[in-house]
């Protein structure tokens, strides 16, 4: 993955001084890449990484597998994209083994996202079964730990 | 802490005669201050990955808690056997030809007291590692210092080592990825020293305990050159690459006779390296690439952004090519190495090492480590730049 990326993805504030001091750009060459990224679609959107359980928030996640029969036209692509517009889903994965799809649905507590389990995910066609799990606690999203790190414990000057 | 006058005069001669490593002295001020951004640091500031140290707390519970081998478990000498000679280019024999140490230092201790006899001497180049010197007093040979310099990238060349040798030269010893000046030697470079080693017939000590941190080019070593590895002590350790400067664990790989000799010493001094830094370190080799290319591009962007950080405000730098350390010229401002540091560190809060506590030619130096994040990395770059603009 190119260099820039990975920077972003790790800190997406980072300034682009800095980062075209780390890559050995000209600060312009990063400005354009970066917008030739957005441009493309390979850059979607940048997002604050937060501790929901610090925000007691009045907030489900579920996590339901779904299984689907694939249509003649568009295999999983259809059914797939149909789901992920439904805004209280969150995320969407075509997966392999025993069932079709992941889903990351978020609602404000566990009747609604039964609500939308029985009345729009689950009569949909093409829908076979559901299976929903709801998250208990966050330890670790998208690559960042939920619980502080120990501070440095090194030597201030070593050799 | 001062000890009686009396008992003083009853010290060994060349312990008493050894002056304490300058950076002693400088982590004593710096310890007594609050908010200090240092640049100091000569270890990773990466934890050591996760599945190290999981499987250590394993091998715990398994109960590796007794003697191993005088040389090291055979399983881990078997595997870096297969490391080096992937890694470094030279084969081993995991029976007799590899010994696990504590730390890089014990080796590099034992492998000098092997072959050294009083008064044999030992050509190292300057700046470097703090203990080299002193190492080599306590095994009653005579240090033979060869000074490296900015121009010329702090590279060694066969120059430098013609003008030093004498009839009384026996070791020859390198470190190289750099401490302090973070200089990579290019296999060109090395096969000018491989020459002079082999024609003056010196047995090599190399260092590479940075060698798997280089960010422009792989690293080549002199193990691997023709007619090396049967004169050379290889060392490395896992305490760079792998975060793991705690465990102390080092090893040695040389000719069987040299390695035998090493493991008398060590059999009678150290018996063995902990089981549980052994058991890690087997881990650690279990996937190598994964962990150490993360660091590495980590390391490279920050040499990148240091660099350049330096060059805006003016101050000369060599680009540093390993380890990761960079150690800017600090001469112009009128100050020892020294006072610039201490200055530094009392207006505003930046720790950063003298050259001068690597060899007296780092006068004029300042090694800047950037085993540290990339947030204090900048913070610690405004503070530079407002201090020698007051300068």
């Amino acid at each position: 993955m190119d260099e820039l990326l990975k920077i972003l993805e790790g800190n997406a504030l980072e300034s682009r001084a800095t980062i075209a001091k780390m890559l050995n750009l000209p600060l312009a060459e990063v400005d354009k890449r970066i917008a030739d990224y957005e441009k493309a679609g390979v850059i979607r959107g940048y997002q604050a990484i937060l501790n929901e359980d610090q925000l007691d928030l009045d907030k489900v996640t579920a996590v339901i597998e779904v299984k689907v029969t694939p249509q003649r036209e568009g295999g999983f692509n259809t059914i797939a994209e149909r789901i992920s517009r439904f805004p209280e889903v969150r995320s969407a994965y075509l997966m392999s083994g025993t069932y079709d799809l992941l889903l990351f649905v978020e609602g404000r507590n566990l009747h609604q996202v039964a609500s939308f389990v029985s009345e729009r995910l689950a009569p949909l066609e093409g829908v076979i079964s559901t299976s929903t799990h709801f998250m208990l606690k966050t330890y670790k999203r998208l690559g960042v730990l939920m619980h502080s790190e120990q501070p440095d414990e090194r030597l201030a000057v070593s050799p | 802490m001062s000890a009686s006058p009396s008992l003083r005069s009853r010290l060994a001669h060349q312990v008493r005669d050894i002056p304490r490593s300058g950076i002693r002295d400088f982590f004593d001020i710096v310890s007594t201050m609050k908010d200090v951004i240092s640049l100091g640091i000569g270890e990773p500031d990466f934890d050591t990955p996760w599945h190290v140290r999981e499987s250590t707390v394993f091998s715990l519970e398994r109960g590796a808690t007794h003697y191993t081998s005088n040389l090291g478990y055979l399983e881990l000498r078997k595997a870096l056997g297969k490391y080096v000679r992937k890694a470094f280019g030279a084969e081993y024999n995991p029976d007799n030809e590899i010994l696990v140490t504590v730390g890089v230092s014990e080796a590099l201790d034992i492998a000098l007291r092997a072959l050294l006899n009083p008064g044999d001497e030992v050509l190292f180049h300057e700046p470097c590692y703090v203990s080299y010197r002193a190492t080599i007093l306590f095994a009653h040979g005579v240090p033979v210092a060869v000074e490296t310099r900015a121009e010329n990238g702090f590279r060694l060349t066969r120059a430098m080592l013609e003008a030093k040798v004498t009839p009384k030269t026996k070791v020859l010893m390198l470190n190289f990825p750099n401490n302090p000046t973070g200089a990579v030697m290019s296999r060109a470079d090395l096969e000018d020293i491989a020459a002079f080693a082999r024609e003056r017939d010196l047995i090599v000590i190399t260092d590479e305990i940075y060698g798997e941190l280089t960010y422009d080019a792989p690293h080549t070593s002199i193990v691997s050159l023709p007619g090396m590895r049967d004169r050379t002590i290889f060392l490395h350790g896992f305490s760079k690459a792998w975060a793991m400067t705690g465990f102390r664990l080092g090893y040695a790989c040389g000719p069987a006779e040299l390695i035998e000799a090493m493991m008398k010493i060590h059999q009678y001094t150290m018996l063995c390296a902990s089981s549980l830094a052994q058991k890690a370190a087997i881990e650690a080799l279990a996937r190598p690439d994964v962990d150490v290319g993360e660091m590495v591009g980590e390391y490279r962007r920050r040499r990148n952004y240091l660099v350049s950080a330096f060059a805006e405000m003016g101050l000369e730098c060599h680009r540093p090519l390993g380890a990761f350390y960079a150690f800017p010229s600090v001469a112009k401002f009128g100050l020892k190495s020294k006072e610039f540091a201490i200055k530094l560190l009392n207006e505003e809060r930046v720790a950063a090492v003298p050259g001068t506590a690597f060899g007296d030619c780092g006068e004029g130096f300042l090694r800047c480590a950037y085993a540290t994040s990339l947030d204090n990395l900048k913070e610690a770059m405004v503070r530079l730049k407002r201090f020698i603009g007051k300068l």
